[in-house]
């Protein structure tokens, strides 16, 4: 096991280092010149070349891609261009809002998901496992910020049961906080309860026809008991390496609900620096967006096969 | 002489193939209506010049705000008086080309290095799937937003960005299928050709059946990143009637006007839902494996 640990990990550095190569080209990709976002009307050519200095623009590619390296590993992302603020303090101080929409979305997405599966699965071809099967083809179909702007006018603007968008601190207020969570963590998570309840249904599906599920019934089980004690447990066991990936690509689905419910995360925090041309702040976040990505694809990997003993480490 | 059994064998497989696809309409009737909602969105993207009541980006202050089934506008006017039934129908010929560039970049470039990568094998193989594992390592809307932050907001950049997100998909699909081929007997036996023989006329033919079932799933991707770039106002800009744009737009009003926003949404969920139907159904309908 740790061996393989070890071997993901080692396998992960070339990755990681072409990441670190593209996320740095995206700087160096985008039309303009940085230092002119900067100085906006004071444009003189003095300026510039003191800005380009500041910034080691006027060294060459490899040079800057090594100083940048450097401070990443210091976990030093740079200066934002317009607020000159610390990228890292600047992503650090949204990305609690992000994290608390991301886990609130994803209990929904497992609340939906995992119990509409079982029942498809169990009634498999039955009026409820057709419903289940059409939600999770329309649930990877619908747009996050269309089923976000529809809770709006239905559950906002029309019944005024929830605000349509903000955030409350939880410290501040926890009622209120999570009278603000709830649309946007149901917008982001319905495709991925789509998902779960996909992986779920075939999984289950698969594990109901396994001989000791027959051998459990034979002995006189309910099938409540073998559904939920027998088989839903290692049903699970794939949806796990979904679940893992959904934790991963949690900064993706927020960059457009926050958006939409203007929640102060890192998602609209990248939305807003793209429109301001914010590169540092840009490359700071699709940074972290990779890493944490190949994180949860590591991690993913580790507990399926801690999981799943039959999974070969070889 | 010896190869004969196996290039026959490799032939028979080809011509099931074509038949497969040809039969499916009639044993698999989800296939059926997954192919007419398509090929309706195809059509409406085909005939919108000719079957929209008017000019979709024709600005007319008198009209504004005017409700759905409103005499002369089926679906109401938006904020400038457009009528929006014209910019629902114009929306398609934005969003269609757009999955077809995207899906076709990702098709080519992303097969290709997936056949390259599993033909060779070796250390061609090994470089070739460490810069798909690099694209793999990016969240795919995080990748397409990154690309065209860097090369600018538009709807031809947000094709090349949604284009390259593709990528991976194709080649890690190609390279497994092209893995799993060159141990079958008929491939093993018709060594002696040319490896571009091998390719076009053993290895292609065999790798049509997944990769049309992928060309469905990723172009119903390509409709939804591309809405939702231009959601973000990255994709196509005003007064392109863009779906995703149209939201963006429409959910400005929702309060008085929640047409505005619902009916782009609708239309953009029905595309993709049409995609992934489509997908799913030819899956179900290919795969051996699920058949029963």
């Amino acid at each position: 096991m740790t061996t393989y640990v070890l071997r993901r990990l080692a396998l992960m550095v070339p990755v990681a280092f072409l990441v670190t190569i593209g996320v740095f080209m995206l700087i160096h990709l985008t039309p303009g010149d940085p230092a002119l976002i900067i100085l906006g009307e004071d444009r003189s050519p003095q300026a510039i070349a003191a800005i380009h200095q500041q910034l080691g623009l006027d060294q060459p590619l490899y040079v800057q891609y090594l100083i940048w390296l450097g401070h990443i590993l210091h976990l030093d992302l740079g200066r934002s261009i317009t607020t000159h603020q610390s990228v890292t303090t600047a992503i650090t101080e949204r990305l609690p809002a992000t994290l608390e929409l991301g886990a609130v979305a994803l209990i929904w997405s497992l609340l939906v998901g995992i119990p509409l599966g079982t029942i498809a699965a169990v009634r498999r071809g039955s009026i409820a496992d057709r419903l289940a099967t059409g939600f999770t083809v329309g649930g990877v179909s619908i747009p996050n910020f269309f089923i976000g702007i529809v809770l709006i006018f239905a559950l906002s603007v029309s019944l005024r049961l929830f605000p349509f968008g903000g955030y409350v601190p939880f410290i501040q207020d926890p009622f209120e906080n999570l009278r603000h969570v709830v649309l946007p963590a149901i917008a982001l998570g319905t495709a991925g309860a789509a998902i779960n309840m996909r992986f779920t249904r075939s999984s289950m599906i698969e594990v109901l026809n396994n001989d000791y599920i027959r051998t459990a019934r034979a002995k006189g089980a309910s099938w409540r008991r073998v559904v939920f004690i027998h088989a839903l447990k290692n049903a699970l066991i794939p949806v796990v390496t979904i679940v893992g990936l959904q934790i991963g690509g949690i900064i993706e689905g927020a960059v457009v609900t926050e958006t939409v419910f203007t929640w102060p995360g890192v998602g609209r925090l990248a939305v807003e620096s793209i429109l301001n041309r914010d590169y540092t702040v840009v490359q700071g976040i699709v940074l972290l967006a990779a890493f944490s990505y190949m994180f949860a694809n590591l991690v993913v990997d580790v507990v399926y096969g801690w999981l799943d003993p039959r999974i070969s480490f070889a | 002489m010896s190869n004969a059994p196996a290039l026959l064998t490799s032939q028979a497989s080809i011509r099931r193939t074509r038949i497969q696809l040809l039969a499916l309409g009639r044993t698999h009737p989800a296939v059926t209506f997954a192919t007419a909602l398509v090929a309706l969105l195809f059509l409406v993207a085909l005939l919108a010049p000719l079957i929209s009541p008017h000019d979709p980006i024709a600005v007319n202050a008198d009209d504004s705000y005017l409700p759905p089934l409103s005499p002369s506008h089926l679906l109401g006017t938006d904020e400038l008086g457009r009528d929006l039934f014209s910019r629902m129908l114009w929306g398609a010929r934005v969003s269609l080309p757009v999955a077809f560039v995207a899906v076709a970049v990702g098709l080519f470039v992303g097969g290709l290095i997936g056949l390259v990568s599993g033909y060779a094998g070796g250390v061609i193989d090994l470089l070739l799937m460490r810069f798909i594992d690099a694209l793999l390592a990016f969240p795919a809307l995080i990748l397409a937003i990154a690309i065209v932050a860097a090369l600018g907001p538009g709807l031809r950049n947000a094709m090349i960005a949604i284009g390259i997100v593709a990528i991976p998909g194709y080649a890690r699909l190609v390279r497994a299928l092209v893995l799993q081929l060159k141990q079958m007997e008929f491939i093993t036996r018709s060594l002696g050709a040319t490896p571009m023989r091998l390719i076009v006329r053993h290895l292609i033919p065999n790798l049509l059946n997944p990769i049309i079932v992928q060309i469905s799933l990723s172009a119903g991707f390509a409709i939804l990143a591309e809405a939702t770039l231009s959601f973000l106002g990255l994709g196509a800009q005003v007064p392109t009637p863009d779906w995703g744009q149209m939201i963006n737009s429409g959910a400005t009003f929702l309060e008085n006007d929640p047409w505005l926003a619902i009916v782009p949404g609708a239309a953009i969920s029905l595309t993709v839902y049409s995609f992934n139907l489509l997908g799913d159904s030819l899956r179900d309908a290919l795969d051996p494996r699920l058949r029963s």
